[in-house]
């Protein structure tokens, strides 16, 4: 076995990342039902999901990836997990199901590289799109980030598309933060991790 | 699983060199205080002395100008900090005086993260762009330097992509102008021939365990006369310089390093430069659309800066790493911020080739069969990881 990685990732992690799955090898061919790609290359990640759709599940699910080890990784965790599962409970994976799939991630991986939950979402979007069922389309549910001003991750994903790019900037926005101040390091995180998509 | 390491990650670090830990291993029961007036710590002061002259004699310096500091970090921090005290700021400053610092785009932290510490303690600092290949622009450094120059900090070699800075013509250019000129030279000593009196510069910083030396240990040339300030106060080590109980044992080392260098160096040198070259050319003509980062002529021999094309960094150096060989890399990915490396970016790599750099450094121990190793292993990676990438 291979010690570099005992310290810096999960053996799962290692197993997926020398042995993807569901890797999208022809794009032409594969005939996607729904198609969804996320990420920001000056960040160092970018993804497209594929899928197939047949009776109201995930028949099939394809990936490729620019990214790092865990970003590699969860993509072809999630690519697993996806395959056969009924297409409401596939909208609906949350990073941190990936997460846990894959025994665990480095904390400062968490944010950037766990990025296909929302390729998947955007690939199932857009089957619904494509086959009028935009009714099915949900909004995110938002989580109270700061409780004294009540900014949600919601607002402050929105901050940074106008272009909040650090945490002063995205104060003056949104105010959170400026009473008890308790809830600045996950902003800060939240902050970290919009900027990846949107920086 | 795999049986072969191949270690090319040496501007990170350098494995001690079989006499250096020789000599340590002996030297490992000389545990008295080199301050002491009894026969030993005598005893222990007289190695100290010794390899104080080696450590000189590797920059061309006279014995009395060197310092042992505790790493290449220290020297940098010790010299740039000075300005703090010297210059009496923080505070309004009274016109001609010299307080402001310039300094390169692309130093290594322990220079920029001190300049940026300064500047906000209300120094000037001044940042001098570099041009593709990594030279300092000595027209922007000309328009920076003025009467209020105090010091001015260049890297003598870059650690990433290797590129060796005119530090001669830029020290003549700081010294008509009435500054002071500071070299970090960590990458450089042991690399390629230095020499302080030929380059005229005022300090230089360099490095223990850089040279196949010990890590914990680094030094300070300071030219007699210039002004320096300990970082460190108390005992009155290293003439008042830089208190601390001796570091015996790491100090023997860099002394032992510095000797190996002054007979083995010029050697080497030809011998990395040549295996640096091989690997190149294997490179080149092995995997397709790729960009060389480090520079063609003015670079240290055994470095090489990569971008491969539609490949993030970090997945090239692990897959590397599953196969036994050991490099670094320029993504964020690795470092856990959001840009890539500063120095790729400064030369004007764009981020994707930034996030997709590798540097292989050479060293003590490299030979043609770790190169071959290396060719044989990297195109299949490179497939791998292309055939995956939405970029590619």
């Amino acid at each position: 076995m291979s010690d570099a990685f005992n310290w810096l990732y999960s053996e799962k992690v290692m197993e997926h990342f020398k042995n993807p799955k569901n890797i999208l090898e022809d794009e032409q061919s594969f005939e996607a039902d729904g198609k969804g790609e996320v990420g920001d290359i000056r960040c160092g990640d970018h993804m497209l999901i594929v899928i197939k759709v047949k009776d109201g599940k995930v028949a099939d699910c394809k990936w490729k990836t620019y990214g790092c080890a865990s970003a590699i990784a969860s993509t072809s965790v999630l690519s697993e997990i996806a395959k056969g599962m009924p297409l409401e409970e596939a909208y609906h994976i949350k990073p941190k199901d990936i997460v846990e799939k894959l025994g665990g991630l480095p904390e400062n991986k968490f944010h950037c590289s766990v990025l296909g939950d929302r390729a998947l979402r955007a690939a199932i979007e857009d089957y619904y799109r494509r086959n009028n069922m935009e009714d099915r389309i949900t909004e995110e549910e938002a989580r109270i980030v700061c409780k004294c001003m009540n900014v949600t991750d919601k607002d402050i994903e929105k901050a940074v598309i106008e272009g909040a790019r650090d945490m002063e900037a995205l104060q003056e926005r949104t105010k959170l933060g400026t009473v008890c101040g308790n809830c600045k390091e996950k902003a800060a995180e939240l902050l970290h991790e919009y900027l990846h998509l949107y920086g | 699983m795999r049986n072969r390491i191949v270690y090319m990650d040496h501007n990170a670090t350098t494995p001690l060199h079989p006499e250096v830990a020789a000599i340590m291993r002996e030297s490992l029961s000389l545990f008295s205080n080199a301050s002491s007036m009894h026969t030993m710590g005598r005893k222990a002061a007289g190695r100290i002395e010794e390899a104080r002259q080696f450590t000189a004699e590797v920059i061309g310096a006279p014995a009395d100008q060197v310092f042992f500091t505790g790493s290449g970090s220290e020297s940098n921090n010790m010299v740039l900090k000075q300005l703090l005290f010297t210059s009496g700021v923080p505070g309004p400053v009274p016109s001609g005086e010299r307080i402001e610092l310039i300094t390169s785009v692309i130093e290594h932290p322990s220079i920029m993260e001190t300049a940026k510490f300064l500047a906000k303690q209300g120094v000037t600092v001044h940042f001098i762009p570099v041009d593709e290949n990594g030279q300092v622009s000595i027209n922007k450094l000309k328009e920076r330097l003025s009467d209020r120059t105090a010091l001015v900090s260049i890297m003598m070699a870059n650690n990433e992509i290797g590129t060796i800075e005119e530090i001669f013509a830029i020290t003549k250019l700081v010294h008509e102008a009435g500054s002071l000129m500071h070299t970090d030279a960590v990458q450089a000593v042991g690399k390629i021939p230095v020499n302080v009196e030929d380059l005229g510069v005022d300090y230089l910083s360099y490095s223990g365990h850089k040279l196949n030396g010990p890590k914990g240990v680094g030094a300070l040339y300071i030219r007699e006369r210039v002004p320096a300030i300990p970082l460190i106060h108390g005992g009155h080590q290293e003439r008042g310089l830089r208190a601390g109980t001796y570091n015996t044992l790491g100090i023997i080392g860099m002394g032992k390093a510095a000797e190996i260098i002054l007979r083995d160096g010029e050697k080497e040198r030809v011998k990395l430069k040549k295996l640096r070259e091989m690997l190149k050319k294997g490179i080149q003509e092995s995997i397709p659309d790729i960009i060389i980062n480090s520079g063609q002529d003015r670079c240290l021999p055994g470095t090489l800066n990569i971008s491969f094309k539609g490949a993030e960094g970090e997945s090239i150096l692990l897959y590397l790493d599953l196969e036994g060989i050991m490099v670094s890399t320029g993504s964020a990915c690795a470092s856990g911020s959001l840009d890539p490396s500063h120095v790729l970016l400064a030369i004007g790599v764009n981020p994707e080739l930034a996030h997709g750099s590798i540097r292989f450094s050479l060293g003590l121990g490299s030979s043609e069969e770790d190169v071959d190793y290396v060719l044989e292993k990297l195109p299949g990676i490179m497939s791998k990881i292309r055939k995956m990438s939405t970029l590619y």
